[in-house]
Formats: structure tokens, sequence, C-alpha cells
């Protein structure tokens, strides 16, 4: 089963929903941390590291002593990342998205494969937990390529969890599409409820089940609780609003560490995702 | 000499466009005889990135010489520098005014670019 | 007129972006507000705007194939680098990068290329003043697009009105939308949390600050949760040349703020609050030298 773990808004414990998940089940689990802008499961579960990996991106590499100046290149290039002008061409790498047209429209087979470093790939073990994560370059823009690559650690069989970065975009629909079942996690804030209704919008739109995790679930207002009953999402667990539990997650304790007792609760979470996957 | 001003009208008392990628239309002059052509940008105002790097390729086809705008960003002013066209940044009032300046040399070169890309 | 363009981000979400700007919307003079967190956007829950224009944002183009045309080659599934063209040549929008190559290369001119409506950007007012915002369609891409072009909207906007500041919610992460919000800002103000993910997340995002050439101010939200980690961000920051602009402490009427759609300044004179003027006083005179 491939299990993962989202919310609209940021910040409202997605990771802590996914690290706590896969170490409370005390079974082989595979953690893939798709939020690889701001990568935070590795915090939590302090994995000792395996192996790391370069991953970039295929970008044009222009030979300007085969160039005929035909302007092909730049013509099929919709990112403006080829352009040939006058006598030259240039690229602008940052900007290719490596559809590789260039290369397939050049007549004289001027344009060669280099690459541009999209970020690093990084594994490792923490228990019966593999995690896997993926760091963007700083300065690099393009995550979902980033993503696509964390995400072909995914496990067939088994259970994968995936931890998504915040948000509704293109970067959280790479991270969530082809899973099984989806985890979204919520406080019962106004913003935590707008976000949250963006966020369940994406995901019937990809058409996968999913549930609510409500946490700090003691604070803001019942506006959360009514619009899941309104909209018939299951409330899959929730969680207290406690300062100790907050002052665990400071020092990047987990909180089934700090609070053992919470362990049940993370294995009733997955019994719950198990039987509404269908 | 061909002389390229961006432009929000097609004639030489047009004012000047401070924007390059997304200027309205280049006036190409000659600053001494003052016969001149507009080429409309029309293709890439609406462009989603890169309009400043389809614009300076504009103008690196139609030959121009030197560039006269308000701003331009780094990408653009690569392809510019590249082809050997000055930029001349800093226009303001009319084409025609513009060129009299120029003429008279009130335009240094930029040595990069002036303003910062909207795309990175 | 010197206007002057503050970007507030974080790189971790929920450190409370949107509650400081909605504050520094109440506080600051001559401005206007611009959410750029384009695809969770909560601005407007608390501002309350009421919209004066709306637009389509049209975002990349998506190739779309025409099954009375094409003949099924396989062409296009073969040249597409990102599987987007399905065993029965269908398009995967999602998947579907707007490229453009299969259109150029399907022999029997099959597929269609239409720049797709990706969501509607609003020109607003607020009890506090304009407000720029936008709202992108589900499961959209092209964030960072919208961003610059609400970010250009502003411009003009305080240009016409004779503003003196753009405030800029930013989004969270370091990516495109991120990127797009930070370029060619006059500064950041990054907000985190004493966590050691807020710590590491806040690492990052001063980092791209750094590579995109935009001075960073700092200040940290609910400092008092962990002390200890909130001392490490304030030497990271000297140590870094961040401007540090002070500490908030943790409030839950900044929740309850918000239940009543205002902003934590307006609604209240708790600590967090004067810690927040304090903190906006010190940012303006930045932006002002």
């Amino acid at each position: 089963m491939i299990l993962s773990i989202a919310s609209g808004k940021g910040g409202t414990g997605k990771t802590t929903v996914a690290t706590n998940l896969a170490a409370a089940l005390e079974c082989p689990v595979r953690l893939l941390d798709c939020d690889v802008e701001e990568p935070n499961a590795h915090i939590f579960l302090k994995p000792e590291i395996t192996e790391r990996e370069t991953v970039t991106a295929v970008v044009p590499d222009v030979d300007l002593s085969k160039c005929e100046y035909c302007g092909a290149c730049g013509d099929i290039c919709q990112f403006s990342a080829i352009v040939a002008a006058g006598e030259t061409v240039m690229t602008f790498t940052e900007m290719c998205h490596s559809c590789k047209g260039c290369m397939m429209v050049c007549p004289t087979g001027a344009i060669s494969e280099s690459s541009r470093t999209l970020g690093e790939i990084i594994k490792g073990v923490s228990g019966q937990v593999e995690l896997v994560y993926g760091s963007l370059r700083v300065g690099e823009a393009m995550s979902p390529p980033m993503i696509r690559k964390v995400k072909e650690e995914v496990r067939t069989e088994g259970l994968t969890v995936i931890d998504a970065p915040p948000g509704t975009s293109c970067p959280v629909i790479e991270s969530i599409r082809n899973t099984d079942y989806v985890i979204l996690v919520t406080e019962p804030t106004p913003f935590g409820l707008n976000d949250l209704m963006l966020a369940a919008e994406a995901v019937r739109a990809l058409d996968i089940p999913f549930g609510i995790v409500l946490n700090r679930c003691d604070s803001g207002d019942d506006n959360t609780h009514r619009y899941a009953r309104e909209q018939g999402i299951p409330i899959l667990m929730e969680i207290p609003d406690k300062r100790e539990i907050a002052e665990a997650y400071s020092k990047g304790h987990l909180m089934i560490e700090a609070f053992p007792e919470m362990k049940v609760g993370f294995k009733n979470l997955m019994g719950e995702c198990v039987k509404r996957e269908t | 000499m061909k002389l390229a001003i961006t432009s929000d009208g097609t004639t030489l008392s047009s004012e000047t466009d401070p924007r390059f990628g997304r200027a309205a239309y280049f006036i190409l002059a000659d600053p001494d005889t003052l016969e001149y052509e507009v080429i409309e940008n029309r293709q890439n105002i609406n462009l989603p990135q890169g309009a400043g790097i389809q614009a300076a390729r504009t103008i690196v086809n139609a030959c121009a010489d030197a560039l006269i705008t308000g701003n331009c960003g780094p990408k653009a002013f690569t392809v510019l520098q590249k082809a050997g066209i000055e930029v001349l940044p800093g226009a303001k009032g009319k084409v025609e005014d513009v060129i009299e300046q120029y003429k008279k040399g009130a335009f240094t070169p930029a040595k990069s670019a002036n303003v910062d890309g909207h795309w990175v | 007129m010197n206007m002057k363009e503050l970007t507030i981000i974080s790189g971790k979400g929920g450190t409370g972006k949107t509650s400081l700007v909605a504050s520094f919307a109440a506080l600051a003079e001559n401005k206007v507000i611009v959410d750029a967190d384009v695809d969770a956007a909560d601005m407007h829950l608390v501002l309350e705007p009421s919209v004066k224009r709306e637009a389509e944002f049209m975002g990349g183009h998506t190739a779309q194939i025409r099954p009375d045309i094409c003949n099924q080659c396989g062409e296009c599934r073969e040249r597409c680098q990102f599987d987007a063209v399905s065993d029965d040549f269908v398009v995967d929008s999602i998947a579907c990068e707007g490229c453009g190559v299969c259109v150029h290369f399907c022999p029997a001119d099959a597929i269609e290329f239409p720049r797709r409506l990706s969501g509607k950007w609003f020109v607003s007012e607020t009890r506090n003043g304009p407000m720029i915002h936008a709202r992108l369609g589900i499961a959209e891409e092209n964030s960072g697009m919208l961003v610059s072009l609400l970010r250009k909207e502003a411009r003009k906007l305080a240009d016409k009105k004779r503003l003196e500041m753009i405030i800029t919610d930013g989004p969270p992460g370091i990516g495109c939308p991120v990127i797009a919000s930070v370029t060619g800002s006059d500064a950041v103000l990054i907000i985190t949390e004493p966590t050691l993910s807020g710590l590491h997340d806040m690492k990052r995002v001063g980092e791209l600050a750094d590579f995109l050439k935009v001075p960073a101010l700092l200040t940290v939200n609910k400092y008092d949760l962990n002390p200890e980690i909130t001392r490490q961000i304030e030497s990271f920051s000297r140590e870094n040349h961040i401007v540090f602009t002070g500490t908030i402490p943790y409030d839950p009427a900044v929740t309850s703020a918000m239940v009543a759609k205002k902003s934590l300044v307006e609604f209240s004179d708790t600590p967090a609050a004067l810690a927040i003027r304090n903190i906006w006083e010190r940012v303006s005179t930045y932006m002002q030298t």
C-alpha cells in the first residue's frame, strides 16, 4: 500500500504524522519525504545514512562549430531556455524543462546532452523505517523532477508512506498521484479549513480516497468538524493541542517517544486507512 | 547605423516604453536620416516567460546596432551583448527626442543588466 | 518615487507568515498587500477584500490529441519525456509539461496546443488598503508565473496610487513560487519558529535570499516554545548578516484573532501584539534606509 500525507496549509503536522506513523507500526516501512524544498522527516527519524546520490536534469549543450544558425532549437523551446539570435546560440539552462526538443530538431546534431544539478537524494535507515528524502539545491526552481526521482523509490510490496509538501499545486500533485490513500492533516482554524477544502478538491480531482487527521484538535473553532461531517470525509485521528507535544517537536523528538501512549493512536490510524483504502 | 527604441506607439512622436521584453513596439530608426520602421512586439508580450529573451532575439534579427530602452533584465542583456548590440538604458520621453539625445551622446552603454529578471 | 517591496517568507510552512502580514497590513500606511501564496491563499480570510477587478490567468500550454485525426503512429509517445501520452493516445494534462515536442513532431498534425486557464487573479480593496491576490486552479502549475504577475500588478498599482510599499505574503518552501516572490524584492523578512525543523528550513531560505542577492531580516515566532533554539537562530542570523528584528511570544489570541477575521494587532493588546508592533517599527525603519 502507498499512503500519502498532505495538507493545503503548511505547518499543520504532515511530517509529525508521517514519521510517527512509520515509526509506530513496528514493521518494515519505507518513508519517502517528497517535501524536497524543505525536507524535515530526517530530523525526527535521525537515520543512519546509507546512500547519497546527486540528481541531475538533462539540459542542452551546443557545439557552435556544428551549428548552422537555423534557429530551429529556439523555435521549439517553449521556455526560452535556448535561443538562436543572429550568429549565435545561447542556453539558459536554469529555465530548461528537459524535453529534449532542441536536440530532436537540430538538423546538424550540434546539440548534445549536458546536465544541471537538481539536488540530492539521501537514503537512510532508522529502526524498521527506511527513509528516502530529496533535498532540492538552493536556487533550483523546479521541484517536480526531484519529487519524481524520490517517488521512484516506491515499493510495490509492503507499506510506503509519502510525506508531501504543503499547498495544492504541481509539487503536491506529483507527490500524491498514484498513491492508494491520502491523509490530509489540518488544524481546526479558518486558515486550516480553507486550505483543507482546497486540498480535498485536489485529491478528489485525482480520484484517490482520503481522510483527515485533525491536529491541535481543541484549538480554533468547530467549523472543520462541521465541514468533514457535511462532506462525509472521515476524521481518522485527533491529536490534542498540548504545549508538551510542541516542545518535544521543537527538539526533534518523535511524539511516540515523548508520549509512548500515543503509539496505539497511530497504529489505529493505519488500520483506519487500510480499512478505507478501497 | 540602426537604432532600436522601445516605444508604446508606431511613430517618432510616440512615447518610449520603459519596458523591454514587454514593450508594445520597437522603432528601428536611422538617427541621421530619421527613416524608420516599426516592429511589433505583440508576439512576445503575452509569453508566459522569457519575453526579454525573445525580444532580444527580435532586436538581434533586425540587425540593430544599439538598443535604447528603459530597463533591461539580465537574460536579455546577455543575448544582446553576445550579439554585439549596445544596450543604452534610461530612455524617457518621446522617441524623436531620445534620438536627438542619443546623437548628443547622452546615453552610456550599460555594462550589465539594470534590473532584475522577473523570473529568476 | 522610492517604492519598496518587502516579501515575507519562512521556508517551513505554518510559522505565521500570513498572520504577521495581516498585522503589518493594519500597521503600515500607503501600501499594497500581495498574497503570493497562490496555491493556499489565506490572507483574504482576514482582510475580507471586496474584489474590484478580476482577470483570468493563462498558464502554460497543454497538448491535446484530436482522436478524429490521430492515426496512433506513436511518434508522440516515443518523444514525450514526461510519459504524458497514454496507450490509447490521450494526454494526461497533469503529467504534460507543455513543451510542444509532440505537437512539432506529430506527422498527422493531430495535436492541439492551447494555453490553459490556470487561475484567476484579483485587485481588491480592504479595510487596510488595496490588495492583489489570486486563486490558482486545483492541480494547476505555473504558480511562479502567477506570482510574478501579481507582483507586477502590485507595482503598477503602487505607481498609480503613489504607494510607498508593497508587502508580499510569500509561499512556503524554496522552489519556483518562492524564487518568483523574492527575486528583485528590496528585502525579505523570514519568520521562523524555534524548532529544529524551523531552524533547518530557515537556513535554507536564508541561503536562497543570499543566492538571489536580496537582504534578509528575521523574526522568531513562538520564541518561548524553545528559548535555546531561539538563541541558536539569533546567533545564526548575526553570523550570516541577517538582520534580527525580534521575537514574538506564543499567544493563543493569534488563533482567536483569525477566527474573528482580524489581525492580532487589531484584535488585542497581548504581548505578542506588542511584539509585532515593535518588529514592524524595526522593519519599516530598515526599509526606509
